[in-house]
C-alpha cells in the first residue's frame, strides 16, 4: 500500500502504509526514544500529532494491554523507517500493524526518517498529511495548511475525562506486574502508611501517573479539566495533581483560574501541561519550542542538589523563566541541552511542578523521586 | 566538579599484546585516555609491552615505557617516577589509571596494591577503587552484592567434592554449568546435561583447578543476553551509553557472539529495568567513576532477569559502544577519573550539548566475530563460555538487515559469496551447535524452507531477528528469477536496501567474477541507484553533528557532501586477524595524523570497531564501510564529486586493501604511493623472477602451479623439502613446508579454496638458514634503510611467529652490506614511494660463506613499522605517508640521505617477541612452522640481546627460568649443534633432562644428563615430569614435517603447567642469553623518550 506524507511546505516523502489506511492530519514532530512507541502512541498528550520515531525498528515487541497509557492510541499518525511485521516478546499480545489498524492509526513506513527529523529540526515542526488514498500530493499540501495550528488550540478539554471517576489500583490493567517492578520503588512500610487522597485534573493524564500516585499510597479521583477550584476543594483532597496533556496551555484559561484559587489551599503537583499552567497560574509566560522536546534521552538538572537526571520528554511548549517572579518561585529544574525550564517550586506555598514526565513510560526512572516528594509535602502540609 | 588540581602525575597501564579476548579495543581505549589526560594538562606515564600500539607512541605521553607488564617492573616504574616526582619543587599527587588496559592492567593494580605498592610509593588508585574491583571480580562477593539490592543471579554454589555437586545440581535441574576456580581462560569448564557428564566434568575440573574447587552453576543456555555501557562520575550521575542484544543466546562467550545495538527486542518497561538494575549494579560495586559493563540474561518465556556480570572498567562492548553510537566511552572515563562530572564535558560530536545524556541512534549497528580455527587444525570450533575470535567487523545500516549483510560482508572470509560449503545432513546440527558457520547455516535453513518457528526452536535465537534472516534470503531467492535485462529499478533499489552486495546479486545471476560483480554495479548505477551516507550523530539529529562519522545507506536524502579541501582516502585493514593485525591499523593512523598536519583532509575506511583508525579524532572524516570494492567506489565517487584534489592510499592496510588495489586502478581510482603495477610486479611469481635475474639477485628455486601435478613436477624438479603457499595472502596463511609428494598433494587439495584464481607458490625451502626482515624507505630517487631485523627462529618459521632483533647481533658486516645493497636495488627497480618490506634468507655453505636469498619483497607498510618506529625514533610510517603525496627523503631525513646510514637504534637492544593464543585452543599442537600463528607481539629494551631478549619473553608470558632443569628433546638434525647449547645450559646452573636419542648424544660429549621415558615408552616420562613441576624450561625441536604425538603431548602439557616451551635451537640459545642477564636480578627500564633522545631524535 503507498502511502504519502506531505507537509505544510510542500516537502513530500513516499513510503508504504501500514496500520490503518486512509488519511490522517496533525502536526508532525519526531520522538527520539529507542523503546516505548505503544506508550508513546497512547499519550493522550499526542493527541493533534503525526509522531515521526526515528528508531528504525519499530514494532519488534508487539503491543500489550498493560503498556497503553491510555484506552487507545492519541496519535494521528505514526511514522517509520521499518515496521515489523511480526511480534517477538513474551508480554506480546498484538502485533502492532494489527493493534494500528484496530485503533484507525495510519502508519508510513519505509521513508527516509533521519531526513524528516532533519528537516523538522532545521525549520521547526510543521502540520503534515498521511494519506493512503490522495494521489495528488499538492492536494495534500494545501490540506495540511489547512490544519488549524497549534497554537492557541486548547486539547485539553478535548481529551480529559468527561466525568470525575476513581482511579482502580486493583484494576489488572493498572499494574505494573510484579516482575517488572524497578529498583527505587521498594514498597516500604507501605502497610503502615496512611492513604492520602489525591484529586488529579485530567487534561490528557497517562496511567503511569496514576499508578505512580496509587504506589505513593493515594487514592485518586480523576477529574474533567474544567472542574473548578471550588469543586475540587469540595472533594478536601491531600494535594491536587496537574496532568500532562496536549495543546497549547495559553487556551487553558479555565485551569489557571482553578490552580490560583487552589494556591496555598491545598498542595499542588504538576506534570507537563500541568506545570505550564502552573507557569502561567505565577503569571509566566508560556512559549513554543521550534520542534520541541520529545524523547528519553534529556539531561535535566535538579538544581538543588546539582545531580543530572535523565528524563523522559514530551513538550512543543515550555515556560519562559524570564517572565517568572523570582522572589517568589524557585526555578528548580533546567534541560542541559537547551536550557529549557524545567521545574518550578513556589517558595512559600505548597506548589511545585516539572514540565518533563518522571513517571516515564516510556523512559528513564530517574525521577520517580519526584511522587515521593509530593507525598512528603501532602503529608507536612497535613502536620 | 572540576578537574582535580591536587594530581600532577598519572600511570596508565595498557593491556599489552594483542590476544585472543584483548585485542585492539585497549589500545583505542588507553590512546583515548592518554590524549585525554594530556590535554587536562596532567604529566603522563604510559606502560604497555606491546609496541604495535598508538598509545606507545611518544607523542601521547611524557614518558613511555615499553617494558614487561609484570608486578617487579611495575614496581620499578612506579619507584622511578614517585622520585622524579617527588625532586621537583611543589610535587602534587601521583595516581594510577588502571581501567583503560583490560583485565591485564586491573589485575596488576589490584596486585600493586594488594602487595602495598601503591601505599609505599604513595600512588592513588583513580577510576576505580581496589574494593570495588574485587567486588566486581571476586564470583561470590559479586553475587552477594546483587542480591543485596534485589537483583537475580544464576543460582550457584562452589564445591569441593562431586557428592555435594550432585546434590546441588539435582536442586537446580539440568542442564548446568561448571567452573573450575583459578584455571586459565575458563580451562576445565563445561556444561552438564545429565549426572553422568556431571561427575566427568566435575571430576576433571576438581583436578584441574589448584584450589580443588569448582563453581556449579544453574544454566541460562538459550537465555536472550544483553549487555549495558554505564558511566558514572563522582556526583553520582549515571547514564547508559549503549544497549547491546546478542543474536546468539547465552552460552556462546559475547565476544564470540554476533551482536546488535540497540536492543531490538525489549519492550520499554523491561529495558528500563534492566537499566535500573545497570545503575543499582554499578553504584553497589563501587564504581565511582568511568564505564562498566553489566551484563545480563532474560528468560524468554516469562522474562525473569538475571545479572551475569559486570567489567569494572572499559571493555571490548564499550569500545564497540563507543563506535555504535558516537560516544567516546574512554575519553570521557578518563576526565571522570581527574573530577570532573559528566554535565561539564561537552559532547564532541554536537559541540553544544554535554556528555551528559544518554545516546540515541538511529540506525542498527551489528558486530559478528571473525575467527581463523583454519589456523588450528584440531581446535574445537565449537563457541562456548570461552571465546575463539581473533577479531571483529562492525557494519552500520538504516535497518538491521542492512546493517547485518554489510558487516557480513566485511569480514573477508577469502570464500566466494554463496560458495560456502554446506551441508544438508549437518543442517540441524549446524543450527542447534553455535559455530563460525552458522550464520551460513540459518540463511540455508530458510533457503530449504524451514519456519522461523522451527530455527528458532533449534537455536533459540529471538524469532525477530530470525524473521529478518529469513526476509533477507527469501528476497535473495527472487533475483535469479529475474535478470539484469528485465530488473526494474525499483525491485534493485528494494535489493540494495535489504544490503545485498553487488556480488551477491551477480553470483544469483551466475555473472561469474569481478566482470560480474562489475555488471551489477554498473546496472545499478545506471538506474541512479548509490548509497548515501548518513552521520553518525549520538542524538538522532536532534542537533546538529559537527563530527563527520559517517555510514552509507540507501535512502533518499545525503548529508555529508564533500569539503573542497584536498584529500588523501586511507583504507584501513579490515577486521583484526592473525597476520594482519593492529600494527596495520597502527600506519593507516599514522598516514592519517601526518597527511592531516600536511594540511589534507584525511578519509578514513575501516569496518573494525576495535581500532584506533575508527576514532572520528582520528582522521578529517571516518567512513564505517566494508573494505569491499563496492562500498569503496562509493566512498571515492561520494568524495571525487568535489572535485578537489584526491588521492587513495592502499598500502597501509595490509593485504586487505592491496588486493583491491587493481580493481580501484581500474575504476578509475587515483592510487598514490608505490603503483599498483609495482605491487603486481612484486606479487607476480613471473614477473619478479625475471626482474631478479634482471637485477642478478638470487632467490630459492621455484615455481608456480595451479594443479596437484603441476606442483609435483615443480618440486620434483626443484629439490624437497617445498614450502608451498597460495600468492596474495598475509600472514602466511595456508603455508606449508612439504618434506615429500603426498604432502604437496595433501596441501593442493585444500588449497585451492584459498588460492581463487590466484596460483599457488612452489620454493625450494632453505634449511638452517638465518632470516632476516628488512624495512626500507624510498621515494623512487633515495632509498633509507630503517632496520634490518634478525630474526631469532629460523628460516621456515613464519616471520610473523619469530623473534627478532634490532639492530642484527651475528650477522657479517659483508653480508650486511649485501642486504642493503639488494634492498635499494629492489627499491629502485619497483619505483617504491613509501614502504617496502624484503625478506632474506642467509645461508651458510660448508666452506663457511655467506649467500643471501630473497624471499619475497612487500611494497607496503609490513607488520614490524611499529617496531622499528619505536626502536629507532622515527615514524616511517608518517614519512612515508609524505612520500606518497610527492615529498621527498632528502627533505624529510636529510642527514640520513646524505650518510647513506641506516636509521640507528643507537646503544640499545630491541627485541621482538610473538604471543600465541595456545591456551584458548585445547589440543593444538604448539609447533611453529610457516603459517603465522601468533595473535600479537611485544618488545623488550635493554642495553644487551639477552636482557632485551629475556624482557620481551616475560612480556609475551614465558617467563624465562633463572634455575633448574631443562628438558631438551631435539631431532636428529639438531643433535650435534645442541652440545654447546647444553654445557651453557649447565654452565648457567641448570640440571638437564633429555630422552634416550638425545641422551646419547648429549653424554657422549661428557655431559651430566637424567633420561626421561618417552610418552610411549612407559612411565614417568616427560609429560609427567612436567605435569610434576620438575621441570622448567623446555626445548623441544621437532622432527621433521610431522609433529610426533610424542612431541605434541609434551608441548600441550607445557602450555598448560606454564612451563616455557621454546622449538628452535636459535631461540633456545637466544634464552641462554636471556637467562644469564636475568641471573644478574637487574630490572631496568627505559622511557622511549629517553632512549630516543639519547639517540639523536
Amino acid at each position: 500500500m503507498q502511502a504519502i506524507l506531505a507537509l505544510e511546505d510542500g516537502r513530500i516523502f513516499r513510503g508504504h502504509g501500514h496500520g490503518h489506511p486512509g488519511e490522517c492530519r496533525g502536526e508532525v514532530v519526531f520522538n527520539t526514544s529507542l523503546t516505548g512507541y505503544q506508550e508513546i502512541a497512547t499519550d493522550p498528550s499526542y493527541a493533534g500529532q503525526i509522531v515521526v520515531l526515528t528508531n528504525p525498528q519499530i514494532g519488534n515487541y508487539g503491543t500489550n494491554r498493560a503498556d497503553n497509557e491510555a484506552a487507545r492510541p492519541y496519535i494521528e499518525g505514526l511514522i517509520v523507517r521499518e515496521f515489523s511485521q511480526i511480534s517477538s516478546n513474551w508480554r506480546s499480545e498484538q502485533v502492532t500493524d494489527e493493534y494500528m489498524e484496530r485503533y484507525s492509526v495510519p502508519v508510513l513506513a519505509e521513508i527516509d526518517t533521519r531526513a524528516l527529523v532533519r528537516h523538522l529540526r532545521d525549520r521547526g515542526v510543521m502540520r503534515g498529511v498521511i494519506s493512503t488514498e490522495a494521489s495528488d500530493p499538492d492536494a495534500l499540501v494545501q490540506k495540511a495548511r489547512g490544519i488549524r495550528k497549534m497554537e492557541g488550540t486548547d486539547l485539553a478539554r478535548v481529551v480529559s475525562t468527561k466525568a470525575a471517576y476513581n482511579f482502580d489500583a486493583s484494576d489488572p490493567r493498572s499494574q505494573m506486574g510484579e516482575s517488572l517492578l524497578t529498583e527505587g520503588f521498594v514498597p516500604q512500610e507501605s502497610t503502615l502508611r496512611k492513604i492520602l487522597h489525591v484529586v488529579a485534573y485530567d487534561f490528557g493524564i497517562k496511567q503511569n501517573i496514576l499508578r505512580m500516585l496509587a504506589r505513593e499510597d493515594c487514592r485518586v479521583t480523576v477529574v474533567p479539566a474544567e472542574t473548578t477550584a471550588e469543586e475540587v476543594l469540595a472533594l478536601k483532597p491531600d494535594g491536587v495533581f496537574l496532568s500532562n496533556g496536549p495543546g497549547d496551555p495559553e487556551p487553558v484559561d479555565y485551569a489557571v483560574r482553578a490552580i490560583r484559587g487552589m494556591m496555598g489551599r491545598v498542595p499542588v503537583f504538576g506534570i507537563c501541561l500541568g506545570h505550564q499552567l502552573c507557569g502561567l497560574a505565577l503569571g509566566g509566560r508560556t512559549y513554543k519550542l521550534k520542534f520541541g522536546h520529545h524523547g528519553g534521552n534529556h539531561p535535566v538538572r535538579n538544581n538543588a542538589t546539582g545531580k543530572v537526571e535523565i528524563t523522559a520528554h514530551n513538550h512543543n511548549f515550555a515556560v519562559d523563566p524570564d517572565s517568572i517572579n523570582a522572589n517568589e518561585v524557585e526555578l528548580t529544574h533546567v534541560d542541559l541541552n537547551d536550557q529549557t525550564l524545567e521545574g518550578l517550586r513556589h517558595k512559600t506555598l505548597p506548589l511545585f511542578s516539572v514540565q518533563y514526565h518522571p513517571e516515564a513510560a516510556p523512559g528513564p526512572h530517574d525521577s520517580h523521586y519526584l511522587f515521593r516528594d509530593f507525598r512528603k509535602m501532602m503529608e507536612e502540609w497535613k502536620g | 566538579m572540576p578537574r582535580r588540581n591536587d594530581i600532577q602525575k598519572i600511570l596508565v597501564i595498557g593491556s599489552g599484546p594483542i590476544i585472543i579476548g584483548q585485542s585492539a579495543e585497549f589500545d583505542y581505549s588507553g590512546t583515548q585516555a592518554c590524549k585525554a589526560l594530556k590535554q587536562e594538562g596532567y604529566e603522563v606515564v604510559l606502560v604497555n609491552s606491546n609496541p604495535a600500539t598508538i598509545m606507545t607512541d611518544p607523542e601521547l605521553a611524557d614518558r613511555t615505557y615499553i617494558e614487561p607488564l609484570s608486578h617487579e617492573y611495575l614496581e620499578e616504574i612506579i619507584r622511578i617516577e614517585a622520585e622524579m616526582l617527588a625532586s621537583q619543587p611543589k610535587p602534587g599527587k601521583f595516581a594510577l589509571l588502571p581501567t583503560v588496559g583490560g583485565q591485564t592492567a586491573l589485575n596488576l593494580a589490584v596486585d600493586l596494591a594488594d602487595t602495598g605498592v601503591l601505599d609505599r610509593y604513595n600512588v592513588e588508585l583513580i577510576g576505580a577503587k581496589l574494593e570495588a574491583i574485587k567486588k566486581a571480580e571476586d564470583r561470590l562477593l559479586f553475587k552477594d552484592a546483587m542480591i543485596r539490592i534485589g537483583l537475580e543471579v544464576a543460582r550457584s554454589a562452589l564445591v569441593n567434592n562431586l557428592r555435594d555437586g550432585l546434590d546441588f545440581s539435582s536442586k537446580l535441574g539440568f542442564p548446568v554449568l561448571i567452573r573450575p576456580s583459578f584455571t586459565l581462560g575458563g580451562t576445565g569448564g563445561g556444561i552438564a546435561y545429565n549426572r553422568e557428564e556431571l561427575m566427568e566434568i566435575l571430576s576433571r575440573g576438581l583436578d584441574l583447578s589448584p584450589v580443588h574447587e569448582c563453581l556449579v552453576e544453574e544454566s541460562v543456555l538459550g537465555w536472550k543476553e544483553f549487555e549495558l555501557e554505564v558511566m558514572r562520575d563522582l556526583a553520582d550521575n549515571v547514564i547508559i551509553i549503549c544497549s547491546i542484544e546478542n543474536f546468539d543466546p547465552m552460552g556462546v562467550h559475547t565476544g564470540d557472539s554476533i551482536t546488535v545495538a540497540p536492543a531490538q527486542t525489549l519492550t520499554d518497561r523491561e529495558y528500563q529495568k534492566m537499566r535500573d538494575a545497570a545503575i543499582a549494579c554499578i553504584r553497589e560495586i563501587g564504581v565511582e567513576t568511568g564505564g562498566s559493563n553489566v551484563q545480563f540474561a532474560i528468560n524468554p518465556q516469562d522474562g525473569r532477569m538475571v545479572v551475569i556480570e559486570m567489567n569494572p572498567r572499559v571493555s571490548r562492548s564499550s569500545a564497540l559502544a563507543s563506535k555504535a553510537t558516537g560516544f567516546p566511552i574512554a575519553k570521557i572515563a578518563a576526565k571522570l577519573a581527574v573530577g570532573y562530572t559528566l554535565d561539564e564535558i561537552p559532547n564532541d560530536i554536537t559541540r553544544k550539548t554535554p556528555a551528559c545524556f544518554e545516546p540515541t541512534i538511529d540506525y542498527v549497528v551489528v558486530k559478528i566475530p571473525k575467527w581463523q580455527f583454519e589456523k588450528f587444525p584440531g581446535a574445537d570450533e565449537t563457541l562456548g563460555p570461552q571465546m575463539k575470535s581473533v577479531g571483529e567487523v562492525m557494519a552500520i545500516g538504516r535497518t538491521f538487515k542492512e546493517a547485518l549483510m554489510k558487516a557480513w560482508r566485511s569480514l573477508e572470509t577469502g570464500k566466494k559469496t554463496g560458495a560456502e560449503i554446506l551441508d544438508p545432513r549437518r543442517l540441524t546440527q549446524m543450527l542447534v551447535t553455535p559455530r563460525p558457520e552458522r550464520l551460513g547455516y540459518l540463511r540455508y535453513a530458510f533457503e530449504r524452507g524451514m519456519s522461523v518457528r522451527e530455527v528458532a526452536r533449534l537455536t533459540k535465537m529471538d524469532p525477530w531477528f530470525l524473521h529478518q534472516l529469513r526476509e533477507i534470503t527469501l528476497e535473495q531467492m527472487t533475483i535469479a528469477q529475474t535478470t539484469p535485462k528485465a530488473i526494474s529499478p525499483e525491485a534493485m533499489r528494494r535489493l540494495k536496501r535489504l544490503g545485498l552486495s553487488d556480488e551477491r546479486i551477480a553470483t544469483e545471476w551466475k555473472l561469474e567474477g569481478h566482470d560480474g560483480i562489475k555488471q551489477v554495479r554498473e546496472l545499478r548505477e545506471a538506474q541512479g541507484i548509490r548509497p548515501v551516507f548518513k552521520l553518525v550523530d549520538t542524538c538522532a539529529a536532534e542537533f546538529e553533528s559537527m563530527t563527520p562519522y559517517l555510514y552509507s545507506t540507501y535512502e533518499e536524502e545525503d548529508e555529508a557532501p564533500p569539503t573542497k579541501t584536498p584529500k588523501i582516502i586511507i583504507l584501513g585493514s579490515g577486521p583484526n586477524r592473525i597476520g594482519q593485525g593492529i600494527e596495520f591499523d597502527y600506519c593507516c593512523c599514522h598516514a592519517a595524523f601526518a597527511l592531516k598536519d600536511d594540511g589534507y583532509e584525511t578519509i578514513m575506511v575501516n569496518c573494525n570497531p576495535e581500532t584506533v583508525s575508527t576514532d572520528y579524532d582520528t582522521s578529517d572524516r571516518l567512513y564505517f564501510e566494508p573494505l569491499v570494492l563496492e562500498d569503496v567506489l562509493a566512498i571515492y565517487h561520494h568524495e571525487a564529486q568535489s572535485n578537489a584534489k584526491i588521492g587513495m592510499i592502499v598500502q597501509f592496510g595490509g593485504q586487505t586493501p592491496l588486493n583491491l588495489a587493481q580493481r580501484l586502478l581500474a575504476a578509475g581510482v587515483p592510487i598514490i604511493g608505490t603503483s599498483p603495477d609495482s605491487i603486481d610486479l612484486a606479487e607476480d611469481r613471473k614477473r619478479f623472477g625475471k626482474l631478479l635475474e634482471d637485477l642478478e639477485i638470487p632467490q630459492p628455486r621455484g615455481g608456480t602451479a595451479t594443479s596437484v601435478e603441476q606442483a609435483l613436477a615443480v618440486a620434483e624438479q626443484i629439490g624437497y623439502p617445498v614450502l608451498v603457499r597460495p600468492s596474495y595472502v598475509l600472514g602466511g596463511r595456508a603455508m606449508v613446508i612439504a618434506y615429500d609428494a603426498d604432502a604437496v598433494t595433501r596441501y593442493m587439495r585444500q588449497a585451492v579454496e584459498y588460492s581463487q584464481e590466484r596460483p599457488v607458490l612452489v620454493d625450494h625451502f632453505l634449511e638452517n638458514a638465518v632470516e632476516v626482515d628488512v624495512d626500507a624507505l624510498c621515494d623512487s630517487k633515495d632509498v633509507i634503510i630503517a632496520g634490518i631485523m634478525q630474526h631469532i627462529e629460523e628460516a621456515g618459521i613464519h616471520s610473523g611467529d619469530s623473534s627478532c632483533v634490532l639492530p642484527a647481533v651475528s650477522i657479517r658486516t659483508e653480508t650486511l652490506a649485501t642486504l642493503r645493497a639488494y634492498t635499494r636495488k629492489l627499491a629502485l627497480a619497483l619505483k617504491v614511494v613509501g614502504l617496502v618490506n624484503l625478506q632474506f634468507a642467509i645461508q651458510r655453505d660448508d666452506e663457511g660463506n655467506d649467500h643471501v636469498y630473497v624471499i619475497e619483497v612487500n611494497p607496503r607498510a609490513s607488520r614490524t613499522v611499529p617496531y622499528v618506529s619505536k626502536a629507532t625514533g622515527i615514524p616511517l610510517a608518517k614519512i612515508a605517508a609524505r612520500l606518497m603525496t610527492g615529498r621527498k627523503l632528502c627533505e624529510l631525513l636529510p642527514a640520513e640521505v646524505a650518510s647513506g646510514n641506516d636509521l640507528g637504534t643507537g646503544e640499545h637492544y630491541y627485541v621482538k617477541s610473538p604471543v600465541f593464543p595456545w591456551s584458548k585452543f585445547a589440543g593444538v599442537d604448539t609447533v611453529l612452522g610457516p603459517e603465522m600463528k601468533s595473535t600479537g607481539e611485544v618488545m623488550g629494551v635493554a642495553s644487551s640481546f639477552g636482557e632485551a631478549f629475556a624482557k620481551a619473553q616475560l612480556s609475551a608470558g614465558q617467563l624465562l627460568p633463572t634455575g633448574g632443569t631443562v628438558f631438551f628433546t631435539v631431532n636428529d638434525h639438531d643433535k650435534q649443534a645442541a652440545i654447546p647449547l647444553v654445557r651453557r645450559y649447565v654452565d648457567l646452573g641448570f640440571k638437564i633432562v633429555a630422552t634416550e636419542g638425545t641422551a646419547n648424544v648429549l653424554e657422549s660429549a661428557g655431559l651430566i644428563v637424567e633420561r626421561v621415558f618417552k610418552v610411549e615408552e612407559g612411565r614417568p616420562n616427560a609429560v609427567d615430569l612436567i605435569k610434576e613441576g620438575r621441570i622448567q624450561l623446555v626445548v623441544n625441536t621437532p622432527r621433521g614435517q610431522d609433529a610426533l604425538f610424542d612431541e605434541k603431548a609434551i608441548r600441550r602439557a607445557a602450555v598448560t603447567a606454564r612451563v616455557p616451551t621454546i622449538t628452535t635451537l636459535a631461540a633456545a640459545q637466544a634464552a641462554a642469553e636471556g637467562i644469564a642477564a636475568m641471573q644478574k636480578h637487574s630490572v631496568t627500564v627505559y622511557a622511549l623518550q629517553a632512549l630516543h633522545m639519547a639517540n639523536g631524535r
